[in-house]
């Protein structure tokens, strides 16, 4: 796992180097009819200001991000989307899911969102049980228990903590690093959820590299493909600027809730 | 949940539907509602197929135009084709100001079209990022006339691209919003032309002069505040983003269509909040202006003509845009027909007044044609929100029994209807 990470990071890394050198100019500027000095004060904050001091490195991450998704990515996916049919793919997605309620038991529980926590739990129980492992979700049907939404993250966020500067994750796009901090410790939930399992169910063990490696590509394929955001689809220039201040809106409306 | 709303929705219309029979039903009667929400969905059209396959084709129209890098993803003209395995007629959908084939209303068409038999190919408006970087002419639009010869072209390139592959027995055109008034400027130019012979062309909801239309859209923002500063804005703006939180929730998709700041809106009501007038009109001026922006900047960027962007300044693809989104959102659509298109129109044209410009890209600048061209007809409403009266009335007498006019609806708000969607496709089969 570890080398897999580094090796992402170093194409990254090198992705970044290459990306966004200096465009050479060739004639005089001449100043803007509606220039900036006059229409941006630095005292004043708008609606679209975001606090992003890594905004150069973060812009660098997105094209890279869309560039790995629509060469690596979403072939893919659509390899994935094509070969399996619907109800297997509904399986493989209910079952992530399955595990992932467990970080969202915990979190329920730390910010002591109980009707959340109980409701999780039920889910798990009978997803698990009547569900065939998690693989059909047996709870939501018939207007059944919802699934929550919390993290880790949201969890900080409950507790006080800001979003921290704005950060783009490679690959997994937009976040803060608040919310990095979460993913992090939700994902060391998961694993250890999905190490038990391996253990449990005698399918290999939880050191083996390669069972590791394909259920987290699994993961990460199912995820994208029940993702259905393109990269430049908004048909603005200022996509940027857009996602980031969604992303921002959004997370405080779910650490409100 | 979906079940409760649906309940919900449908004990809000019980009240308002059950009018006499063959009374339109249509029932949303204010034009700002209307112009947001759209159609209920349980008066929407119910003919529609649940999906349509379409390709997603690319053109390079002018194949010795670099790509800037700050649109480096922009390579190709795109448009959608989908098709009918047997001989069917050719729709061309043009979109409204600002928006892709990816519109939710451009997706509806194509829905529409397919399943009643037609090969449909959904084009992006000319004011649209990706038409201004690979298929304008110019890189500056406003000019009806110029990016309707942009049309032209692109459909051109895009039917000698598919010809091969499909059967054709006839060519049709539509479009809504400013995509109507272009689609009748098209028709005129394939009177010269002569590639496709429209057979029939649907106007819904056109603009009939671009210039008073821009300035009823760009006015609907004072409506927050009759002084409004950026700072009003602002404030009046991250309230609105509050609300929205709740219903971003709810939302299947993430909110990334252009007009994703209706579509929260849409969510907000069928929970049965009644927004006020003043942010319903503010959020309808917000999307245009947001519209405008994109335009404003992308224009200025590929014509290398200076109004935001110092001139000659060359933007890396990873350089920040926010300030110049700033200047941009304060940048009216008037401000850039003043600023930019007029100008850039007259540095071209030395002798253009102010006025001519403005009578050109009317379509009161091509009233013959639309009177003595059977072929040519109007779908409208009578409250639509971006008319005047002298525009409305105009529209009335040029188009006369051409025209079908409804009551209610605002600014392409019954689109979806289902008496609209039988009608227009009533059109294009006799």
């Amino acid at each position: 796992m570890k080398r897999a990470l580094c090796l992402m990071l170093l194409v990254v890394f090198v992705f970044l180097a290459g990306c966004g050198t200096a465009p050479v100019r060739q004639e005089p500027e001449i100043p803007a009819k509606r220039p900036v000095s006059e229409y941006v004060k630095p005292d004043e904050t708008a609606a679209i200001d975001a606090y992003d001091p890594w905004e150069p490195m973060n812009r660098r991450i997105y094209i890279f991000n869309a560039i790995f998704d629509n060469v690596i990515f979403l072939p893919v996916v659509n390899a994935y989307e094509f070969v399996l049919p619907t109800f297997v793919r509904k399986g493989i997605t209910n079952f992530f899911n399955n595990l992932m309620e467990v970080p969202i038991l915990m979190n329920s529980l730390l910010q002591f969102k109980f009707e959340k926590a109980v409701n999780t739990f039920g889910r798990i129980m009978i997803n698990t049980t009547v569900g065939l492992g998690g693989l059909i979700d047996v709870a939501t049907l018939n207007d059944g228990i919802q699934r929550e939404d919390e993290d880790f993250g949201q969890t900080l966020g409950f507790f006080g903590l800001g979003p921290g500067p704005y950060l783009v994750l490679p690959i997994l796009g937009p976040s803060d690093l608040r919310d990095t901090a979460g993913l992090v410790v939700d994902t060391a939930v998961y694993s250890l959820m999905v190490g038990e399992l391996i253990d449990l169910t005698g399918l290999g063990s939880p050191e083996d590299d390669i069972l590791n490696y394909s259920l987290s590509a699994l993961y990460a394929i199912d995820k994208r493909s029940n993702e259905p955001f393109r990269y430049y689809k908004t048909g603005s220039p200022f996509e940027y600027d857009l996602i980031r201040k969604l992303y921002l809106i959004k997370r405080q409306f779910q650490i409100e809730n | 949940m979906k079940r409760s709303l649906l309940i919900l929705i449908c004990s809000m219309l019980a009240g308002v539907i059950g009018g006499p029979a063959g009374a339109y039903d249509y029932k949303v009667d204010d034009p700002y509602v209307a112009t947001i929400v759209g159609t209920p969905e349980v008066l929407e059209w119910d003919k529609l197929p649940k999906k349509v396959d379409y390709e997603l084709l690319g053109l390079k129209v002018f194949p010795d135009r670099p790509t800037p890098d700050v649109f480096w993803y922009q390579r190709e003209f795109l448009y959608t084709l989908s098709y009918q395995k047997q001989e069917a007629p050719l729709i061309f959908v043009i979109a409204g100001t600002g928006s892709s084939f990816y519109a939710s209303s451009m997706i509806f068409l194509q829905k529409a079209f397919y399943g009643a038999g037609f090969h449909v190919i959904c084009l992006s408006s000319p004011t649209q990022m990706n038409f201004i970087t690979t298929a304008s002419a110019t890189c500056v639009p406003g000019n009806i006339v110029e990016d309707s010869q942009d049309l032209y072209r692109v459909m051109t390139l895009a039917w000698e691209q598919v010809k091969d592959r499909i059967k054709v027995s006839e060519f049709y055109l539509t479009g809504y919003s400013l995509g109507a008034s272009q689609s009748a400027f098209v028709a005129k130019l394939d009177e010269e032309k002569r590639v496709f012979n429209f057979k029939k062309v649907c106007m819904i909801n056109p603009a009939v002069s671009l210039y008073t239309s821009a300035n009823i859209l760009d006015g609907m923002l004072l409506q927050i505040d009759p002084n409004l500063t950026p700072e009003i804005f602002d404030r009046w703006f991250n309230e609105r983003l509050a609300r929205f939180g709740e219903a971003y929730r709810l939302l299947k998709e993430p909110p990334l269509d252009h007009d994703f700041l209706y579509d929260a809106y849409r969510i907000l009501h069928k929970k049965g909040q009644t927004p006020r007038r003043e942010n319903l009109a503010g959020m309808i001026g917000t999307v245009f202006r947001l519209s405008a922006s994109n335009m404003t900047f992308t224009a200025d960027v590929m014509a290398n003509y200076g109004l935001i962007v110092p001139k000659n300044r060359v933007l890396g693809s990873a350089d920040s845009l926010t300030d110049y989104f700033k200047v941009a959102n304060r940048t009216s659509f008037i401000d850039y027909f003043n600023e930019f298109l007029y100008p850039y129109s007259k540095s071209r044209n030395p002798g253009l007044t102010k006025e001519a410009l403005i009578e050109s890209i009317s379509l009161r600048s091509i009233e013959s044609y639309l009177r003595n061209t059977p072929k040519i007809v109007l779908m409208d409403n009578e409250d639509d929100l971006i008319l005047t009266p002298e525009d409305l009335a105009f529209l009335k007498d040029v188009f006369g029994a051409r025209a079908k006019i409804y009551s209610r609806g605002g600014h392409c708000g019954n689109m979806r209807f289902r008496d609209n969607v039988a009608h227009m496709l009533n059109v294009f089969k006799n």
